[in-house]
């Protein structure tokens, strides 16, 4: 029998998975991308889990306002990518200092 | 006779199994296109589970819109960019032991806090959805067309919002090319197009002669 737990349980893992992404692979921006996309989805799975067992539907609305934003989110962030390997012919993180931040 | 509630548990741990494995190999492979694709299988494996939680709407909202449309937009700028693969796998094994320290402190955190909650563990009871006698969708349309109509309207501008900055930020303006101007072409008048001549049909009798004469040294 399915419980609650099994699905946060879940979340949690694809949460821990994407920030390990995040430091090992901390020099292509592609991946960075892609593991903020599974961060996203470890808080929707969260969110359907929630909304099925609590039995409220503002969590399924509120996964499908997540998705709308994640889709936003990626077109411009890929945007963002593709005018930056144009100038820089990188999408190496570490050399992409010019602001000195 | 298989026990539904033991098969459906059976479905959960396969389709969970693929989700972790599929995402480990997003953020282990070496190839960007690779890992893509594995990103494609997580999402799919993760629509299967939101399937089993009896949302339908979502996860079929999730195939369509991640699997058909953000991972493809994904694929062709990562086939697109010509990426030294090499050079920016440079820091992989440096990183490692801190990424994985952190992602295990972390995971152990929060199964810290989940397993406080499994000793009332909740099973998942009657569908709301079909207890209101209605589909996934028209539970969730229900509750979007009306409680919230305003937050939908705002989506729609920031998908709207999206579109603008993406081209406008890829819009490349070159110099020095000709370009088709549209809306000089449609204010063009007639007048300015066709200049019409007046003359006579025929040709004067003494015109005639002229050439003629004009052949004379």
């Amino acid at each position: 029998m399915i419980t609650l737990s099994h699905y946060i349980v879940l979340g949690a893992i694809l949460f821990c998975i994407s920030v390990a992404g995040l430091f090992i692979n901390r020099k292509n921006v592609i991946v960075l991308l892609m593991a903020i996309e599974l961060m996203l989805l470890a808080v929707n799975i969260n969110f359907v889990a929630f909304s099925r067992f609590n039995h409220d539907v503002a969590g399924q609305v509120f996964v499908f306002f997540i998705l709308t934003v994640a889709a936003a989110e990626s077109a411009i962030g890929l945007a963002i990518l593709v005018l930056l390997f144009r100038n820089r012919s990188t999408v190496n993180v570490a050399e992409i200092d010019s602001m000195k931040g | 006779m298989i026990d539904p509630q033991m098969f459906q548990l059976v479905c959960f741990y396969a389709f969970a199994a693929v989700t972790v494995i599929a995402a480990l190999s997003v953020i282990t492979l070496r190839n960007s296109v690779h890992a893509v694709l594995a990103l494609v299988l997580t999402f799919f494996s993760t629509a299967c589970i939101w399937m089993l939680a009896e949302a339908e709407f979502l996860a079929i909202a999730l195939i369509v819109v991640y699997v058909g449309a953000v991972m493809v937009l994904f694929l062709f700028v990562v086939m697109m960019l010509d990426i030294d693969q090499e050079k920016l796998r440079e820091g992989f094994v440096k990183y490692l032991p801190v990424g994985l320290i952190v992602a295990i402190a972390m995971l152990v955190e929060m199964l810290g806090l989940i397993g406080v909650r499994v000793m009332h563990a909740q099973t998942m009871g009657e569908n709301p959805a079909t207890a209101a006698g209605l589909s996934n969708t028209a539970w969730l349309g229900m509750a979007l067309y009306s409680q919230y109509l305003l937050p939908f309207e705002i989506a729609a501008l920031i998908l709207t919002v999206g579109v603008i900055a993406a081209v406008a930020l890829t819009l490349r303006q070159r110099t020095g090319i000709r370009h088709q101007q549209a809306s000089e072409q449609v204010a063009v008048k007639a007048s300015e197009r066709v200049r019409i001549v007046k003359m006579a049909a025929e040709r004067p009798a003494d015109s005639e002669s002229a050439p003629a004469q004009e052949s004379k040294p």
